[in-house]
């Protein structure tokens, strides 16, 4: 697919803003304010046009016929693998394996490489501020193992205590699976450091990037990770595709996810040959416009440049907690130094419910999540059951944050007696 | 201030000022002393919770006590029930529960329901907003499980 011709080349938010048709939306009479980002992005024209070209011009099954259709939609789809992997500098397009989402990148791991190198006695590591999507694979695999799941500790200032991870990482430790960016907290985890202790034992490290992917430059190699899991729909492109990348030599020696077209190089009656990588974890016909559509949103960002695009959400973030702790009865949870977190605010409010405050900023148009984020666990330890959360993208400007403060402000108002 | 001032524009259908009263100022929220009925609710999607306690005497609710945390329109429904069924036989609760169930569906309600009810028909406001009805039903349907394991004993 063509496309990234007509593209802008620097960053200026409003130019972006021109690209997203969904912020000329009214909501309840007032101008959409997007602020649930860490939920799913909205998507530029750019990646809504390669999906409806792809249907119109493009449309066919993929690795099949020989006819003109199906090598175009081929060749479109894997560029878009292609692109995808320079986005996370892979080292080869095959170690991209296209999924549903992080979620299921998340199980793919835990239901093959897992399954077949953890064993009674055996831990597994994750850390305290997980989604429950790297948190219940892993309680089922361990239960149905007997192996152990051990959790990397969180403090209130909502960084993970690194202090014991050398014991919490020991020999016996066959897979560490930690978040990159806490979709609660906004903290930037450590996760070079812990990748380094992982391999110090011999345990495979599994990266949950999707909340960095979409928001700063990841470099796999320069990482080390074994595995990294993250979302289209998170950075731009559409739902139901994500991405799992793999060392080769991991992924090759790994078994079948799942059974299908695709997926054999041979069958007979009694048994069958499973297909090179990437296609070996591509049972049945794949998201194929939605891979292509992806590739769209990796070009849109590779055009604002994820460093800018990073730039521009540490200068959101620095200004929304500014902002934000200057109101009174609220309370942000998660590092105080903007440095340390990505554009993800969690906080409560003295007097309001998340879900009174999100009714009352929805009436202004101002979309934010609330409630425990998937993240339970995490959200109970800080003695809540609920939290609100604002989290930002390249289309949020400063005029909207002063537009959300203004909000809690008048909500509080409302329900203040 | 009771809204009405600003932009929040359709709050005051969902928050009615005798909803607002009511979370302000929960009713019947003492604990009771040990209680016939006793029970904990939740809606884990929002992280609200309630304990309902009742002591029950010839086939009427004596006594109640209801606390909890919630959003706003859990809070006040758990207080406008908690004020509703003191004093009310078995059938009459459920009564008031298959009646709150339609009034949040936005099914239809009579009038001698309408009186039974008084107050919590300020609840109506949620239909307008329906990922908060099951805020509003959340202390109602724990209440009638209650009832009705209670009833079985």
């Amino acid at each position: 697919m063509n496309g990234s011709e007509n593209l802008i080349h620097t960053f200026d938010v409003e130019d972006v803003r021109a690209d997203f048709p969904i912020l000329n939306r009214k909501i309840n009479g007032m101008n959409l304010v997007y602020l649930d980002n860490a939920a799913t992005t909205q998507k530029p024209r750019h990646v809504i046009d390669a999906l409806t070209r792809y249907y119109e011009e493009t449309n066919a099954n993929v690795h099949r016929g020989v006819h003109t259709l199906s090598v175009e939609a081929t060749d479109a789809y894997e560029l878009a693998r292609e692109k995808v992997g320079g986005f996370i500098n892979a080292p080869r397009p095959e170690t991209v394996i296209w999924t549903r989402n992080t979620s299921e990148s998340l199980n793919l791991v835990a239901a093959t490489w897992a399954e077949e190198h953890v064993a009674k006695g055996d831990n597994i590591v994750i850390t305290a501020m997980e989604h429950h999507s790297n948190i219940v694979p892993w309680q089922q695999l361990a239960m149905k193992k007997q192996a152990e799941l051990r959790y990397i500790p969180a403090g209130k200032d909502g960084l993970l205590e690194m202090s014991n991870i050398s014991k919490i990482i020991d020999s016996s430790t066959k897979i560490v699976s930690a978040t990159h960016v806490s979709n609660v907290l906004g903290t930037v985890n450590p996760v070079d450091e812990l990748t380094r202790r992982a391999h110090e034992v011999g345990a495979v490290m599994l990266v949950d990037a999707a909340q960095s992917v979409p928001h700063m430059p990841v470099d796999v190699q320069a990482m080390d990770v074994d595995f990294l899991c993250f979302s289209a729909h998170k950075m731009l492109g559409p739902t139901g595709i994500g991405v799992l990348y793999g060392k080769y030599d991991l992924l090759n020696d790994m078994s079948p996810f799942m059974f299908g077209g695709d997926m054999i190089l041979e069958v007979t009656y009694e048994d069958a040959k499973w297909n090179d990588l990437p296609y070996k974890f591509e049972a049945g016909t794949p998201n194929i416009a939605d891979a292509i559509a992806t590739g769209a949103a990796v070009d849109y960002l590779n055009n604002l440049g994820m460093e800018n695009v990073w730039r521009h959400e540490q200068e959101l973030t620095a200004y929304a907690l500014e902002q934000m702790s200057s109101l009174a009865g609220l309370k942000i949870i998660g590092p105080k130094d903007p440095t340390l977190r990505g554009g993800v605010i969690s906080f409560m409010h003295d007097s309001i419910h998340p879900h009174d405050l999100g009714t009352g900023l929805d009436q202004l148009g101002i979309a934010i999540r609330t409630g425990h984020h998937c993240a339970m666990p995490l959200v109970r330890s800080y003695d809540v059951v609920a939290a609100a959360r604002a989290s930002f993208y390249i289309y949020n400007t400063k005029r909207e944050i002063d537009e959300l403060v203004n909000g809690i402000s008048e909500t509080a108002g409302y329900f203040a007696s | 201030m009771m809204g009405g001032t600003s932009g929040l524009g359709d709050l005051d259908e969902l928050y009615e000022a005798i909803i607002l009263d009511h979370y302000r100022s929960p009713r019947n929220s003492a604990p009771v002393d040990d209680p016939d009925v006793d029970l904990e609710v939740n809606n884990p999607f929002c992280g609200d919770e309630f304990h309902i306690q009742l002591k029950v005497s010839d086939g009427s609710v004596s006594q109640v006590g209801i606390n909890g945390r919630g959003c706003a329109i859990s809070q006040a429904s758990a207080s406008l029930l908690a004020e509703l069924v003191e004093g009310k036989s078995y059938a009459e609760v459920k009564a008031a529960v298959d009646s709150v169930r339609r009034l949040l569906k936005g099914e239809e309600v009579t009038e001698e329901e309408q009186d039974l009810l008084g107050d919590i028909e300020a609840l109506g406001g949620v239909r307008k907003f329906p990922v908060r009805i099951k805020c509003a039903l959340l202390s109602w349907v724990g209440l009638d499980d209650a009832l009705t394991d209670h009833l079985k004993k």
